[in-house]
């Protein structure tokens, strides 16, 4: 059954989406986090990866990709590299495995979908942070709610963008 | 076996890229002492994630800039005149908070010369633009436009005009990242400016800057300043950090954490200021400005002071005084601490008769051992120079300067010379403690004592003290 809704739902896009997102979505973050302060708490390149993962429903591609994008948002920042690539990859493997037994098209979906690989990342990163590389890192529940929340509502806004750019069959 | 791979495969593979990045994780994980620089591959990471995101960034805060300069030199201009009219004034305040200030920088710097203290001067700034952040909760970074190609090194203080902003970590040839001081990795060493307190300045989780692991100390008060104190040889002694926010006690053991707000708007950064050159050795800029604050601002309180000579001062001062001191150095305007005070000089007249001061020629008229010719005698004159003994209880032979005539009109109390022969001592040039109340009108009784005018002895110049 997954194998045929796989095949069923699975979409394509045009390779240059696949290096403009992410970059896009990486430069915006970093830039509007400079004039917004709320900006910090959206993160673009997770949602970017999400949407690939869900789209594509092929978990190698979307844990190389989740890879790829964490590391360089990992080189955005003073962090080791490493800390956003291994969260973002197991966020879009699991993003990926969902993706072929749920229905991703529908708005509500992808905003719990979003909230809760948005929590999942943090919980990752917490573990990275605290526990391997022993820094001090604040979990407040409601903090991460509202973040993730925040996170699942603009996700409905750029998945909607992004479905333009489906490749036409 | 095949079938376990092909079955499993999608799993292996993210347990491979997950080891991978493990691996390559604590390959850069440091022990404490070690170099913050980052391994030549890391770094080349770095790099290239900057520099695909720079060169967009730059484009867009260029495109954001032009449109703001066209629309804020062009267009939006109002009240501009209004507003340069104000900055003067306060340009002409500052001046003279300068001048006012320069004699206690060459002290304190001629002080630090004795102890041997070696302070930091700074020698050159290089403004840069911040064009990005981290974009991440946990990552307190910005990125600005100038690099190695700019003279910027790692670990160079970065500051705006209102305070420490954080420093440079990593540096690319266009591009650096600035590490601020509300990263929980930051450190910067501080001191508490009413309580002197030291201490180390770091982020917390929240990114809010604290002064951790400090004994307990109730003299701290929320609002007292922070400066750096230099200890960390990275930031120059002196400049602003911020303020105290509060004392929050750490959740295990008895020391405690100041919170602190900074100076400098960490959430809204535009411009910065790079500090890339530092010395012991105070600027020659410094030092003109310094030579420069106190005539800019004598010249400043000359323009705003309608004239030199006090309009409210009796004539009589004024005759006296350039009888006295023709060569015009008696424009004295501060009170000279190192010289007693005069008893205050007694208003002008309002129905002048014999006894009145002015009524007294001025000295270079009399001639020594003849009487006046007013009946009349002696009677101080504005400098403070009494002219013959006078009834030494009346204290009002010295009346040097005019309390309320500080733009120059009176002169410097000036020594007492020894009596001419034949003369009464003049008792009165003993300085007087504190002078005896005087009578609203200048009604000085005579001494029945032969008057013995003083000659017009040269006078010591006072001290001149610009204003």
């Amino acid at each position: 059954m997954a194998s045929s809704r796989h095949e069923v739902g699975a979409k394509s896009y045009p390779w240059l989406v696949y290096i403009l997102a992410p970059l896009l979505a990486l430069g915006l973050q970093s830039l509007l986090s400079l004039h917004f302060g709320f900006f910090a708490l959206i993160d673009l390149p997770l949602l970017v990866t999400i949407y690939y993962a869900i789209s594509r429903r092929e978990p190698i591609s979307a844990t190389l990709v989740g890879a790829a994008i964490g590391i360089a948002q990992d080189g955005l920042t003073h962090h080791p590299l490493g800390i956003f690539g291994i969260s973002k990859s197991v966020v879009g493997y699991v993003a990926a495995s969902l993706g072929v037994r749920v229905d991703t098209e529908h708005r509500g979906t992808r905003m719990l979908l979003t909230l809760a690989f948005s929590l999942g990342q943090t919980a990752v990163l917490f573990l990275l942070e605290r526990h391997m590389l022993g820094q001090p890192y604040a979990w407040q529940w409601l903090h991460e709610l509202l973040k993730g929340t925040l996170n699942a509502l603009v996700a409905v806004i750029l998945f909607a963008l992004l479905d333009l750019t489906r490749s036409r069959e | 076996m095949e079938s376990f791979f092909s079955r499993y495969r999608n799993a292996l593979v993210l347990i491979a890229v997950l080891l991978a990045q493990v691996i390559g994780l604590a390959t850069q994980v440091r022990r404490p002492g070690q170099s913050a620089s980052d391994k030549g591959s890391v770094r080349l990471i770095r790099a290239w994630s900057v520099g695909l995101v720079s060169i967009p960034e730059r484009l867009l805060h260029a495109t954001g800039h032009g449109i703001r300069g066209v629309w804020m030199n062009y267009v939006d201009l109002i009240h501009v005149r209004q507003q340069n009219k104000s900055l003067q004034s306060q340009l002409d305040s500052l001046r003279l908070e300068e001048a006012s200030l320069a004699e206690d920088a060459r002290q304190g710097q001629r002080l630090q010369t004795l102890l041997g203290f070696q302070e930091k001067y700074i020698y050159r700034t290089v403004a840069a633009q911040v064009i990005g952040t981290s974009g991440t909760e946990q990552s307190h970074v910005i990125f600005i436009d100038k690099g190695s190609k700019d003279g910027i090194a790692a670990d160079m203080p970065v500051i705006t005009p209102d305070g420490i902003v954080g420093k440079t970590r990593d540096v690319f040839a266009h591009t650096s990242q600035v590490l601020e001081i509300s990263d929980v990795t930051s450190g910067a060493g501080v001191i508490m400016v009413d309580t002197r307190i030291q201490g180390v300045l770091r982020g917390n989780s929240w990114g809010q800057p604290e002064i951790v692991n400090l004994s307990p100390d109730g003299r701290i008060r929320a609002g007292e300043p922070v400066v750096t104190s230099g200890g960390d040889s990275i930031y120059p002694r002196g400049l602003a950090v911020g303020t105290v926010d509060r004392v929050v006690s750490q959740p295990e053991g008895t020391l405690v954490n100041v919170l602190v707000k900074p100076a400098a708007n960490l959430a809204r950064l535009e411009e910065v200021l790079i500090i890339t050159s530092t010395g012991s050795q105070m600027p020659a800029a410094m030092q003109t400005d310094l030579s420069d604050a106190q005539q800019r601002a004598s010249d400043i309180l000359a323009e705003r002071l309608p004239s030199r000579e006090d309009p409210n001062a009796p004539a009589a001062n004024a005759q006296g005084q350039s009888g006295q001191n023709p060569a015009g150095q008696a424009t004295k305007t501060g009170p000279d601490l190192s010289l007693p005070t005069p008893p205050p000089q007694p208003p002008a007249a309002v129905h002048p008769d014999r006894y009145s001061t002015s009524s007294v020629p001025p000295a270079d008229e009399m001639v020594p051992g003849q009487r006046a010719s007013a009946p009349s005698v002696p009677s101080a004159t504005s400098s403070g120079q009494p002219a013959a003994a006078p009834d030494s209880g009346s204290g009002s032979a010295a009346a040097p300067r005019h309390p309320a005539a500080p733009s120059g009109n009176t002169a410097a109390p000036k020594k007492s010379s020894a009596p001419a022969p034949g003369t009464t001592p003049d008792t009165s040039s003993v300085p007087v403690k504190k002078p005896p109340a005087q009578p609203p009108a200048t009604t000085t009784p005579a001494s029945p004592a032969p008057a013995q005018p003083k000659p017009a002895t040269p006078q010591p110049a006072a001290p001149q003290r610009r204003n």
